[in-house]
């Protein structure tokens, strides 16, 4: 009985310190002040990197990091007056996963910014976080609107690199309706995921208004890996295109089972089929929008090319381009204020004007999206080669 | 017009029995497991999986022919298997159920947490390069793959074959002879220990076997992706009456007919709440399943 008595109390003594343990940094930033820059003379800010290093869009986390990586070291890990410190931390491309990191590097790591995620899948929620705690974000590739504004207020801590998906959904549509001459469009789309749900809404409003006719508007779950029977469906129907707005493993999945299906229509999807493990072979033929092509004439691309393919040995894709990206103008913006507070920080991003980036001159519209131009690139011949570029 | 029409059901007839067929071979495993111990072995669909991944490395990495490859990879399930057995359910043999249920559970999510780590299978997904080259068939409109023929045909030949097993050998006896009661076997002299591995090694070889043809028609695989195959093969083999093998095998059937005719003629969004509504319903109204007898208890 004493024993007994004894592990209770003990149990007890556990739970209420476990309790005050994680209750304590939770309790202090309710408020929307910034947090106080670090006291004494060592100044340092430390920026927090989170993305997909593992799980079925890893590529896309690996080719972040690298560029983000690559910004650093070209900045000599200092910017203004600071050194800079960075932490890496895995998303796994899970939502919840992403959060817990978010507030991991904001609680424990104590980060003035982050550079993250990749998919507006875990990017959105951690934006929530970011903004709550008044933690300056830019997001290299997260397209969907909800990242930098939701329910039409704007989460002023939040930035992207890249373009939104009511652009690149309508740069598709039109590049389907003008440049393809198609008539008729099937879509196929994760029911579960904010981006590719985004994106084939607005590619249908778009096509639709175009004059062209969405023939299907099917969606599955992310866990689906037997698309045999929508398939089978939207076979019948003959559509000129079949758009496919989902990352590179699903879209695979689906392409092949579209062939074995008997569909002849051209695939068309977004800069979710940016990855070197996308299956070129059953893919071939197809088109997407993306951010950049690393075949664009422009001397910025040539040299971020040629930079990158000495320290990586590969040629970056959009992936990698935006993070450098992100991470310069982040980089940029504590330049220019010079100060370690979250609020300096993200009042200076927010007045970047035409800062030459490798995919373009980005200027932040008021809702923290820079306004850049698209790129259309073509799956020929095993690898992706660069047709034409739309500008806003 | 109408021939459009009934093409395009025909070939949707198809797609759910192919789905229908793999789930059949995974639901075997839960069937047999619960008619021999009373036991939901939920560990059942991560043996798919880790089958999935060895018949995978064995074709593809290790280059051995593709036959070859599926028997192997029987035999490591199999003997994977029998070890969760030895191991995980054994020592709780005549506890309360709860606590083999609970066990169960455990060793599912240790199964996909210890595949994913980096020395062992990893978190990613891999893709199969499929050492089948593909022939595709259009027959009155009807697309058919040689991959769907052969997952039909193995898949048949291993029912025909179990079928056999259970009833027409001494071992199969035994099997039915145990999951009758397990005392009375003894008395029989039959080893009631070495039936049930024997259960568990079988049950496992064909969610293995699954496995493999599963990575081969669907050519992505990774830790996680015998959670969702698991789980409705469970459902089918408790809608077919769990414990009882045609059982299974009818459920199974079903279950893949009710998911692709959903995805196809209602909405593909729906497809899953449908079919997981079914072990709801199925609970509610028949418990014991189509084929289960009503009532077995013994005044």
């Amino acid at each position: 009985m004493k024993a007994k008595r004894f592990l209770l109390v003990l149990c007890v003594c556990f739970l209420v310190a476990s309790l005050v343990a994680s209750c304590a940094p939770a309790a202090a930033p309710k408020t929307e002040a910034p947090k106080p820059a670090p006291a004494p003379a060592p100044k340092v800010i430390k920026i927090g990197f989170i993305g997909p290093l593992t799980g079925d869009v890893k590529t896309f986390g690996e080719s972040t990091k690298n560029g983000f990586l690559l910004a650093l070291e070209q900045a000599g890990m200092k910017a203004g007056d600071y050194k800079i410190e960075y932490v890496v931390a895995d998303d796994r491309n899970d939502a919840t996963e992403a959060v817990n990191v978010a507030t991991k590097l904001v609680s424990q790591d104590k980060v003035q910014a982050i550079v993250g995620s990749v998919t507006s899948l875990c990017t959105i929620p951690i934006s929530e976080v970011a903004q709550a705690k008044s933690v300056v974000m830019v997001t290299s590739t997260a397209t969907n609107v909800k990242v930098t504004v939701d329910n039409n207020k704007r989460k002023d801590y939040v930035f992207r690199a890249c373009f939104i998906d009511p652009f690149q959904g309508k740069v598709g549509a039109k590049f389907a309706l003008e440049n393809l001459k198609a008539k008729t469009a099937a879509v196929l789309y994760d029911q579960g995921n904010d981006y590719t749900k985004g994106l084939a809404e607005v590619f249908r409003d778009n096509f639709t208004a175009g004059g062209g006719k969405v023939v299907a508007f099917e969606a599955y779950a992310k866990a689906d890996v037997d698309f045999s029977a929508v398939l089978t469906k939207i076979a019948k129907l003959n559509a000129d295109i079949l758009y496919l707005p989902d990352y590179y493993q699903k879209v695979s999945l689906i392409g092949k089972q579209a062939r074995q299906k008997g569909i002849k229509s051209v695939f068309l999807g977004g800069d979710g089929w940016d990855s070197s493990e996308l299956d070129f072979a059953t893919m071939e033929g197809g088109y997407f929008t993306n951010h950049y092509s690393p075949e664009d004439p422009r001397p910025e691309v040539k040299k971020w090319v040629d930079q990158y393919k000495a320290k990586f040995n590969a040629v970056p894709d959009a992936l990698a381009t935006l993070c450098y990206d992100a991470t310069n103008l982040l980089l940029n913006a504590i330049k220019t204020a010079n100060s370690s507070e979250p609020a300096k920080i993200k009042d200076a991003l927010q007045a970047t004007k035409n800062f030459s980036a490798v995919s373009g001159q980005l200027t932040f519209d008021k809702d923290g999206n820079p306004i850049k131009s698209a790129a259309i690139l073509q799956i020929k011949s095993k690898a992706q080669k660069f047709v034409t570029s739309v500008n806003p | 017009m109408g021939a459009g029409l009934v093409v395009g059901f025909l070939e949707q007839v198809l797609n759910g029995l192919q789905l229908g067929f793999m789930y059949a071979l995974i639901a075997l495993g839960y069937t047999m497991v619960y008619g021999i111990i009373r036991l939901i072995n939920f560990a059942h669909g991560d043996i798919f999986m880790v089958g999935a991944f060895l018949g995978y490395l064995g074709f593809a990495v290790w280059g051995l022919p593709l036959w070859l490859a599926v028997l192997v990879s029987m035999a490591m399930c199999s003997a994977l298997g029998i070890t969760i057995e030895r191991i995980a359910y054994r020592p709780l043999r005549y506890a309360p159920r709860i606590a083999a249920l609970i066990s169960a559970l455990g060793v599912s999510l240790f199964i996909e947490y210890f595949s994913s780590l980096k020395f062992v299978f990893g978190p990613n997904y891999r893709v199969v390069e499929v050492p089948i080259r593909e022939i595709r068939w259009a027959i009155g409109g009807i697309s058919i793959t040689n991959i769907q023929v052969l997952i039909m045909v193995v898949v048949g030949a291993f029912l025909l074959a179990l079928q056999y097993l259970v009833y027409r050998t001494k071992i199969g006896r035994a099997m039915r002879t145990v999951s009758f009661d397990h005392d009375t076997a003894r008395l029989m002299g039959i080893n009631v220990d070495n039936v049930i591995s024997v259960t568990f090694g079988i049950g496992s070889a064909l969610a293995a076997a699954g496995g493999v043809l599963f990575a081969i028609a669907y050519p992505q695989i990774n830790p996680f992706m015998g959670i969702m195959p698991g789980l409705k093969a469970f459902t089918a083999a408790v809608l077919g009456g769990i414990g009882i093998i045609p059982g299974a095998v009818l459920g199974s059937l079903i279950m893949g007919q009710v998911e692709t005719l959903t995805a196809a003629y209602i909405s593909s969004q729906i497809r899953d709440a449908i079919a997981f509504s079914i072990l709801i319903i199925v609970l509610l109204i028949r418990p014991s399943g189509l084929l289960g007898r009503v009532g077995r208890e013994k005044v």
